[in-house]
């Protein structure tokens, strides 16, 4: 395969699969929409922090961890289970498009869709809710929430390696809620027992929360290395995890109910 | 010794050679050699279950070669090269159904190195009307010709169509038969419906427990069997007939007694002093698919 043509298959496959996606009104709504009105609501309007821990610059980090972890999930969990699940990806296994056309067009629609709600809750932020930040601040806070992508996305593909199409939305929304919640993206982790709080020292979401609130000088103090450490480690896992569950499976093999 | 007529390599595009595969402790192909020559619309014929599938996707490097080999254009299966100079109709439920038909064939399009136009994809197929709609919107029939348009993408030298009108209705299959009958492409068709390689195939084979059973035309496939197919409602039992002259085989298919037989005036005749409540009888010629059920009989 020539080079352009290599480079026209991953634009046009990022560009197809952003656009199905698109036109999914359920998964646009939930993932575009869900952030912004939980950042609007509960950072906002119901403004419950102290003049010490401005809860709506608090909640800027970790609503926009939130909003980055819900299209990865889904995009990565519930699409890829259902294409398998459809014959979609055997049909274009038997095509020369390359694999890492497909991943990579995946990674990017999250990326999109990440990159959509970091931009409107960055813009909510400063215009509605006086979140006052160093310009530096603003930019290493989307950086860190970006780069939540990769993770997350192997995360996704670990799910929607081993799971059927039809239950992939459930047990996806049984990781995203629980472990939003629990790494303290809603409620500030701080709030939680000590019990719960070091419960949370497992979850992927919590680290990369702390990276975000590292940002804004509101972490829990614990070092950023133990925080990319276990998130560049979960990585690799999930990555075992997915590669082991297309093993089990045959590829993209068609998986009979 | 081989025991088939051989041909030169350039004539043959692909080739089963002995080949076995095991799904855990399933035995699904049993040393199947197959193959396919230039020009011909070969029908891998057999029940489901038979091996059809598997078959298939061993041809489309889907499938890792467990014992035997496989080549297709003389190389294996997977190679890039032979991706990109054929083209696959699958038993495949959907492709992104938000998008529009002509969005998912300028996508499969874009993976080939010269494709046939879409315009071209989308009339060859029969779906230029279709072209705007979402493929999630359209019928089972109106979806299957869009996966056809996607088979010929690649303006395939190879065309690989497993199983392409199961689930459509009369109408929907007669008018993908006449779009298939208009390409002249070498193909392999599988599929359990006989009357769909009578109306496409050049040369069947048929397949049962993963093992070739017959190899011919339509036409030598239906001599295997000679006789008529009498059918009738009676208390007449199978057993008490199989011996009768002429009898090749009797069964019970629902309501009806079926024999397959050469001396059908003879049975008839005995049929009648048998049993005078008997009725509903017919006598018929021996289609394919009686000719296909004979071969695929369970040894007793």
């Amino acid at each position: 395969m020539t080079v352009n043509r290599r480079i026209r298959v991953y634009l046009l496959e990022a560009h197809y699969q952003f656009i199905d996606v698109l036109r999914e009104p359920l998964f646009s709504i939930s993932v575009l929409a869900f952030p912004l009105v939980f950042y609007l609501f509960f950072g906002v309007i119901l403004n419950f922090g102290g003049t010490s821990m401005p809860m709506q610059t608090y909640m800027l980090a970790t609503y926009g961890v939130f909003g980055i972890l819900g299209p990865a999930l889904f995009n990565f969990g519930v699409g890829l289970a259902t294409e398998r699940d459809t014959g979609m990806l055997l049909l274009k296994q038997t095509t020369p498009m390359p694999v890492g056309a497909y991943f990579s067009a995946k990674v990017t629609t999250a990326l999109i869709f990440g990159a959509t709600v970091v931009s409107a809750l960055f813009l909510i932020a400063a215009y509605a809710a006086g979140v006052a930040l160093f310009r530096w601040q603003w930019f290493a806070l989307a950086g860190v929430l970006l780069a939540g992508v990769v993770p997350f996305c192997t995360l996704g593909l670990a799910i929607g390696a081993w799971v059927k199409g039809r239950s992939a939305v459930a047990i996806v929304n049984l990781i995203f809620l629980p472990m939003s919640m629990l790494s303290g993206l809603w409620i500030p982790i701080y709030v939680f027992s000590d019990f719960m709080q070091n419960m949370a020292l497992v979850l992927p979401a919590y680290h990369h929360a702390q990276l975000a609130l590292k940002v804004i000088g509101m972490d829990s103090g614990q070092p950023i290395l133990l925080h990319v450490i276990v998130l560049v480690g979960q990585t690799f896992i999930f990555l075992i995890v997915a590669a082991l569950g297309f093993r089990r499976v045959g590829g993209f093999s068609i998986r009979k109910s | 010794m081989e025991n088939q007529p051989t041909h030169s390599d350039e004539s043959v595009l692909a080739r089963l050679s002995s080949v076995t595969h095991h799904y855990g402790s399933i035995l699904a192909l049993d040393e199947l050699d197959l193959e396919v020559r230039q020009g011909e619309v070969l029908g891998v014929l057999g029940p489901n279950g038979a091996g059809k599938t598997t078959a298939i996707n061993l041809l489309l490097g889907n499938l890792r070669v467990q014992q035997g080999s496989v080549s297709v254009f003389g190389q294996d299966p997977g190679a890039m090269q032979v991706r990109e100079r054929r083209g696959a109709m699958l038993q495949v439920s959907g492709i992104s159904g938000n998008l529009t038909v002509r969005e998912n064939i300028e996508l499969f399009s874009s993976y080939y190195p010269a494709p046939l136009a879409v315009a071209k994809l989308l009339s060859t197929a029969g779906i230029e009307d279709l072209s705007e709609r979402r493929f999630g919107k359209l019928s089972g029939g109106q979806k299957q010709r869009v996966m056809f348009a996607l088979a010929l993408a690649s303006d395939p030298e190879l065309l690989f169509l497993d199983e392409p009108t199961t689930g459509l209705d009369v109408d929907a299959r007669h008018r993908l038969w006449d779009e298939i009958r208009t390409l002249e492409v070498t193909a392999v068709l599988s599929t359990h419906n006989l009357a769909e390689v009578d109306a496409l195939a050049d040369r069947v084979i048929v397949i049962h427990h993963g093992q070739r059973i017959a190899d011919g035309t339509p036409s030598e496939i239906k001599s295997h069997v000679a006789g008529r197919l009498v059918r009738c409602v009676t208390s007449t039992l199978p057993d008490e007939i199989t011996q009768f002259p002429g009898v090749i085989q009797a069964k019970v298919r629902g309501r009806h007694l079926e024999v397959q037989t050469t001396l059908p005036e003879d049975l008839v005749r005995d049929l009648l002093a048998r049993d005078e409540d008997l009725v509903d009888l017919t006598v018929e010629a021996v289609d394919l698919e009686s000719a296909f059920l004979s071969l695929t009989k369970e040894s007793p």
